[in-house]
């Protein structure tokens, strides 16, 4: 099948603007979108500058912004982004993150947001000497939070981080947070609280959904931050009463 | 620009983080990663981790130490095999305290589950010994290592790509790395460094390894003279997804997956009636070729791209979505196929290097056959080999090894450098890499680095892939060699500074050149069968003349051999039998 590839490209050496360039390609239906983009830099420009690793979704490199979707590029096949009408494919980097080159966007911030939340067991009881007990229920709990692969494309679709507010914590820095609050074994409640209890915290989330919609591990992260939002009142309403 | 640290650790992946998480607490170090760390291919990793924790059943290490010496078909180093066992229950008990989530049982315990070549009481049947965190165990280790060595503020060096070691005669003083933001190279000098860097299944067209795992540690040092051990030995996992290679967990056939053929049967029967589709994968990948060879592939034309199946249907759905959700999300993705209902279309895919930078049990690399080492250089993980592997490995023993081993590396490295006194680098050391990138930026009409690749992957996959002879294995180095000639002519069309991914390309092309050459080179040298090198020239497994590990030194374009005694201090080798 040919497609059109619209790719966004940007050398901050050369450009002043970002600008388009298209390649027609002839690819298979089941194609990955990523296996596409390697053949156009191996096959026909070196140049054009993504991220990659693991190639089967699991590593979080190569989320971009295809017909205006947040996703990632080894989890996208060809059919899912062409009809047989529309055989072009706009492939732009992530969004509010700043653009480093072509497709790739300086993570930086992301990854601070992410640490500010103090993601790591916090619990001062030195362990058993086997493991510490947890319940499958308990487990259960935090499953769809340790999923996360860090990739951003939730981070990308904000539309408070977009329009509002760019300092926001943003959605992946909450899941991981409530990976940890939700922890059975995890006392870091009072810890965490001031990282997300302010005003860049976790409450300006207005439930617009478009993290939850683009996030390629399912999470169901608008739920996820409104209930944390729960945890937070209930804790502070029970520590000052 | 020259950084000085006390060490530095190339890698970021699950040997990286822990030995990085252990020499920390002694030392002023740097972690070098070639990606952002959460992106390492230890993330990947999914069926589980071993430990004879004994949770479910009666289990012990002991027992696990004969498996993982039996499963390497006696290749592998009987102490290093009972230091990994034992480690283990530690290995695994320390993960859960830093936040690991495990699966659980109904008690609150860590749940386990069978896999390939684990048995109970010295080959009896199949033991539930893999700690496992559904289908995601490697994301886990490595979210959860990558979390503590952020409360433990380690500093990394991300997208900061090693490319070249200084060594000054058995001392080691450094790397050389470039940032790819910003082109610079830089000179890291350093009282010892820590190679992490991983595996090198990239040399095969169908393989499970991520396009990062380049061995380039491997190759850098080999080129500097370090010999390599074993590396004849590489491991074809049984089941991945037909072309693409994208791992099916041996936990599917841990939980009750079938392999069947095209009549339906389940083969594995003829191939090892104890062990069935639980036999370690050297086994089980040459009964699928077998099969395909014989005509029983599902299309049944025999061809290297013919498939079996993977039957997981009868596991149930609350089965497959608690326990391999994972599984499931690839197969629907990828292949539209839901594994409730189908069976999965699968053939071996180039896997795991059991061979690499040889190491004593604390990680220092060795330079000879007497042991000699190396000052101030180490490995771990699948770039290392200590041998715990032997000729082949067993399910869920690299993510022990990445623990156990990543973490006595980082012990034994933070002892060192408080020790030792830094030595100087001469302050061009970093002119001859810079001088590469000119010239390769300047080189015109060069062969395409692409037509290289390809040709390279495709003749390891046909020739020096899971059943081996003499005559495609020669052809094979041949053509290498002629490959590496033509290598030497490429360049780099893309002059820019920042971020610039070709120049960083081109590298790990050359790299990617020296590790099937010494591969196929040492596989063509040893002259019987044994784990995952099967020959059809010498299908006997030999011990009165290679019950031994090879060390083997690039000079230019030729290879010295050197041997090193396996320690078989504690079990006979014996025919092995599942
Ligand atoms: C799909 C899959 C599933 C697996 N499942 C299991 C399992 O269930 N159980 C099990 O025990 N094993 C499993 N394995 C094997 C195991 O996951 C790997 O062997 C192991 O994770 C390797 O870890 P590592 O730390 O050595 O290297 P990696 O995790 O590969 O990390 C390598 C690191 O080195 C860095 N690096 C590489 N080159 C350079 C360079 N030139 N400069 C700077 N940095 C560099 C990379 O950025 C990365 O951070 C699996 C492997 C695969 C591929
Ligand atoms: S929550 Fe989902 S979209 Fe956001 S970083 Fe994690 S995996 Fe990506
Ligand atoms: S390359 Fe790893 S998630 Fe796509």
């Amino acid at each position: 099948m040919k497609v059109i590839l619209e790719i966004q490209r940007y050398d901050p050496n050369q450009n002043i603007e970002p600008y388009f360039q298209s390649y027609e390609m002839e690819t298979q239906p089941e194609e990955r979108l990523l296996t596409v983009l390697m053949r156009i830099k191996q096959e026909l420009d070196p140049s054009l500058g993504f991220r990659k690793s693991c190639a089967h979704g699991v590593c979080g490199s190569d989320a971009m912004v295809v017909n205006g979707k947040e996703r990632l590029a080894c989890k996208t096949l060809i059919k899912d982004v062409v009809t047989d009408i529309d055989r072009s494919i706009r492939v732009e980097p992530l969004q509010t993150l700043p653009l480093q080159r072509d497709l790739m966007v300086d993570q930086t911030h992301f990854f601070q947001n992410y640490m500010q939340v103090k993601p790591f067991l916090i619990n001062p009881d030195s362990p058993p000497e086997a493991e510490r007990l947890q319940s499958p229920k308990e487990r259960q709990q935090i499953d769809e939070g340790t999923s996360c692969i860090l990739c951003a494309s939730c981070y990308s679709a904000c539309p408070i981080i977009q329009e509002k507010n760019p300092d926001f914590l943003g959605p992946a820095a909450v899941i991981q947070a409530a990976r940890f609050l939700d922890d059975s074994r995890d006392r870091g409640f009072a810890e965490r609280l001031p990282e997300l209890d302010q005003d860049n915290g976790i409450w300006p989330c207005e439930n617009h959904f478009e993290c939850t919609r683009v996030c390629p591990r399912g999470i169901k992260i608008t739920k996820t931050i409104n209930l944390t939002k729960r945890s937070i009142t209930k804790y502070k309403d029970l520590t000052l009463s | 620009m020259i950084k000085e640290y006390d060490a530095v650790i190339v890698g970021a992946g699950g040997a990286g983080l822990y030995a990085a998480l252990e020499a920390s607490k002694k030392a002023k170090i740097a972690v070098l990663s070639k990606l952002y760390p959460v992106r390492s291919h230890t993330g990947a990793a999914q069926g589980g981790i071993g430990a004879a924790l004994g949770n479910v059943e009666e289990d012990k290490p002991e027992w696990h130490a004969f498996d993982t010496v039996k499963g390497g078909d006696y290749l592998t180093d009987q102490d290093a095999a009972l230091v990994l066992a034992e480690e283990a229950v530690r290995a695994v008990y320390d993960l859960e305290h830093r936040g690991l989530p495990f699966s659980r049982t109904p008690e609150g315990k860590i749940d386990q589950r069978r896999f390939g070549g684990h048995t109970r009481n010295f080959g009896e049947a199949a033991v539930r010994r893999s700690c496992y965190a559904a289908d995601r165990t490697g994301h886990m280790i490595l979210q959860t290592l990558y979390q503590q060595c952020i409360k433990n503020e380690v500093s990394f060096y991300n997208e900061v790509q090693l490319l070249d070691v200084l060594l000054e005669g058995k001392r080691c003083t450094g790397v050389i790395a470039y940032d790819l933001a910003t082109g610079e190279i830089i000179t890291f000098k350093a009282k010892a460094v820590l190679f992490a860097n991983g595996g090198v299944g990239r040399m095969f067209r169908v393989t499970s390894n991520a396009y990062a795992n380049t061995g380039d540690g491997q190759a850098l040092l080999a080129r500097r003279g370090v010999p390599l051990e074993d590396m004849e030995f590489f491991q074809f996992h049984p089941t991945g997804i037909r072309e693409m290679g994208i791992l099916i967990t041996e936990g599917v056939r841990g939980e009750g997956g079938i392999l069947r053929n095209s009549t339906g049967e389940r083969f594995m029967e003829r191939y090892s009636p104890t062990m069935l589709d639980l036999a370690p994968r050297d086994i089980v990948s040459r009964a699928i070729v077998t099969e395909i060879r014989a005509g029983h592939g599902i299309k049944g034309d025999g061809q290297i791209d013919d498939y079996v199946f993977l039957d997981a249907s009868h596991l149930g759905r609350e089965v497959i979505e608690s326990k391999l959700p994972e599984i499931a999300d690839f197969v629907r993705t990828y292949l539209d196929i839901d594994p409730v209902e189908s069976p999965i279309p699968v053939h071996p895919t180039a896997h795991y290097a059991m061979g690499g930078i040889p190491t004593d049990l604390e990680g220092c690399v060795i330079a000879d056959e007497k042991g000699t080492k190396i000052d101030g250089l180490y490995a771990a993980g699948e770039c290392a080999c200590v041998s715990v592997h032997g000729a082949n490995r067993l399910g869920t023993n690299s993510l022990v090894d990445l623990i156990v081993f990543g973490r006595r590396a980082g012990i034994h490295m933070g002892r060192f450098v408080q020790e030792s006194n830094p030595h100087p680098v001469s302050p061009d050391s970093a002119a001859s890499i810079e001088a590469q990138i000119k010239a390769l930026k300047k080189r015109k009409n060069g062969p395409a680095p692409e037509m290289i690749r390809k040709r390279m992957q495709n003749s390891m996959m046909a020739k020096v892939g899971i059943y081996r002879n003499g005559r495609d294995m020669a052809e094979t180095v041949e053509e290498l060699r002629e490959l590496r000639q033509m290598y030497r002519e490429v360049g780099c069309p893309d002059l820019s500074q920042a971020f610039n991914t070709a120049v960083l390309e081109v590298f790990d092309l050359g790299h990617r050149l020296e590790n099937p050459y010494i591969t196929a080179v040492w596989a063509l040298n040893r002259e019987e069968s044994r784990g995952a090198h099967a020959r059809e020239d010498f299908p006997e497994r030999d011990d009165t003349n290679w019950l031994k590990h090879t060390l083997a030194w690039l000079e230019g374009e030729d290879i010295r051999f050197g041997y090193k005694p396996v320690d078989i201090s504690r079990w006979e080798p014996k025919p092995r039998k599942y």
